[in-house]
């Protein structure tokens, strides 16, 4: 699903955000990515996204190499990823129903396909009744929910979240991750980024740990 | 398992196609909404597109009316023949006859030299200066006046002109319209420097909704990153910023058209009677259904344009971080 080959970035300001990373994760399959701030965790969640593109190397995504995607293709690239923010990036001048209904829109569905797959995925985020309500009524930990529920909607392969749980309590945080679990049980490649050390550690999954844009560590869990 | 496979599935080319549809008018009527939601500023920024172009638009209407009134004083175009003085009194009425039935003439007046002199004494005010002359210094006169077909004018009322100087009996033809063509001219230059006035102005509606445009497109920079995040393209997110455009040069061209209406409707009443001193009927005409929708158009047709640049150059440079 993804399959990074000698891949590094460096900016225009000659900072090397990566270097030379390699790996590789199959369909179904949930990682952890982690290290401390500035370690490249957002760049390489960028390099995926087609945020950015790798400076030398390749990125696989879902068969593509990214490099060969014109620049015109990127937003059909970014329909098949749900990309889950720390800061949620929803629009509060919409409601829920509306933030989760706007990739669909985007992708063009029917106006009862996208009611239907919106209740869908506020009920498997447990948001089911609050479609009226706008972002900002909600709380933290419902923000994200939305957010997530606003990346699943597609039903996209992949599934990409960059501190998803940085502002939330464990408890909160223990959901989520629950959800994640979830989605990757029925075949959806996700790969979260967090320093969420204690989260991690209860949780048995592949973690990537990046160290000055450099993976250092790739480790299966204890089986 | 079908079922399954079904909501998987992308929508299909003829849901995509419906999809498209719908969507347009979503956003048309979602950008008048969201117009709607600051009526001031966007009856301003209205006011402003409604004034530049009401301004090219109302001297256009004032310069067609002007062109059809002097199109009324050419058909008083009329060639004045002095005849040689040997040219006597009988001599003259039988040429007048003979001009007469020329194709391209109305009619022949023919104005002898003692009638000459008595309206030239009456309207003059030499009238004693002349009483003491011995002779009638004042030649015979025909005037002719001659047939005015709506096209080529100018070349026949020339040919006429030529032939009656070419008379043995002329001392000297001369065409009466002398300040109509002035008239003519000047009309031309103004013509063009309304056309000059109304570019520019078309120029400053074009910035004004570029401007605003780019206004609007900073105040929804974020929503327009979340879009470019989850797969919008170009023209998805391009969209509600031109019909936005197109709504601004809608409302600014119904308001310039209201403008140049109310002004023509006001001065209409004071020009009627300013013709009536002048023995001239004359109606203002106001502007045509042509005219009304030629305004329409164009200023639609700017409102998009000057979003579709503004749209053009700032929404390649939002993009997420």
């Amino acid at each position: 699903m993804i399959r990074f080959v000698n891949a590094s970035k460096r900016y225009s300001s000659g900072f090397d955000a990566l270097q030379n990373v390699n790996f590789h994760m199959v369909p179904g399959e949930m990682a952890f990515l982690t290290g401390h701030s500035g370690a490249g965790k957002s760049s390489l969640l960028k390099l995926i996204a087609l945020l950015e593109r790798s400076s030398r190397g390749q990125v696989i995504v879902n068969n593509q190499n990214l490099s060969k995607v014109p620049r015109r293709r990127i937003p059909y690239f970014r329909r098949n990823i749900g990309i889950i923010f720390q800061d949620h990036q929803l629009l509060f001048d919409r409601t829920v129903y509306d933030n989760v209904a706007l990739p669909l829109i985007i992708a063009g569905f029917s106006h009862r396909d996208i009611g239907k797959r919106v209740r869908a995925a506020l009920d498997k985020v447990g948001l089911l009744g609050k479609e009226k309500k706008y972002p900002i009524t909600l709380s933290g930990g419902e923000q994200q929910r939305v957010g997530i529920a606003r990346a699943v909607v597609n039903k996209p392969p992949l599934i990409l979240a960059d501190e998803p749980t940085g502002n939330l309590d464990p408890e909160l945080s223990a959901e989520i991750m629950d959800l994640f679990q979830d989605f990757s049980h029925v075949g959806v490649t996700v790969l979260v980024a967090t320093h969420d050390i204690a989260l991690i550690s209860k949780l048995s999954h592949r973690l990537l740990t990046l160290k000055d844009g450099k993976l250092i560590n790739d480790s299966q869990p204890a089986a | 398992m079908k079922k399954q496979h079904d909501t998987q599935a992308r929508p299909g080319f003829i849901t995509l196609l419906r999809s498209y549809f719908i969507r347009h008018i979503q956003v048309f009527f979602y950008s008048l909404g969201q117009l709607s939601r600051a009526p001031i500023s966007t009856l301003m920024t209205c006011m402003v597109i409604g004034i530049a172009l009401a301004l090219p638009a109302g001297l256009y209407t004032l310069l067609k009316n002007a062109q059809q009134l002097s199109g009324d004083w050419e058909s008083t175009a009329q060639v004045s023949v002095f005849l040689k003085k040997k040219v006597r009194a009988e001599q003259a009425l039988k040429l007048k006859k003979d001009i007469q039935r020329w194709p391209n003439v109305i009619s022949v007046h023919y104005i002898s030299r003692e009638q000459a002199l008595k309206e030239f004494q009456a309207l003059s005010g030499f009238g004693d200066a002349l009483k003491a002359l011995e002779s009638n210094p004042l030649p015979s006169v025909l005037i002719v006046k001659p047939k005015l077909s709506s096209s080529n004018n100018e070349q026949t009322t020339q040919q006429l002109l030529n032939k009656l100087r070419n008379l043995k009996q002329t001392d000297k033809a001369q065409l009466d319209m002398k300040w109509v063509r002035r008239l003519y001219a000047i009309m031309n230059i103004v013509e063009r420097g309304v056309l000059m006035l109304g570019l520019l102005l078309a120029l400053a509606v074009l910035l004004v909704v570029g401007n605003t445009i780019r206004l609007a497109i900073q105040n929804r920079r974020k929503e327009i990153v979340v879009m470019k995040l989850i797969g919008g393209t170009d023209a998805f997110i391009r969209r509600p910023f031109l019909y936005t455009g197109f709504w601004y040069g809608l409302f600014g061209g119904i308001i310039s058209w209201l403008l140049v209406s109310f002004t023509m409707l006001s001065i209409s009443n004071p020009i009627e009677k300013l013709t009536t001193l002048y023995q001239n009927q004359f109606e203002l005409n106001h502007m045509s259904l042509l005219t009304t929708l030629t305004l329409l158009m164009l200023s639609i047709f700017l409102g998009l344009v000057g979003s579709w640049f503004a749209v053009g150059r700032h929404l390649r440079d939002i993009e997420p971080q």
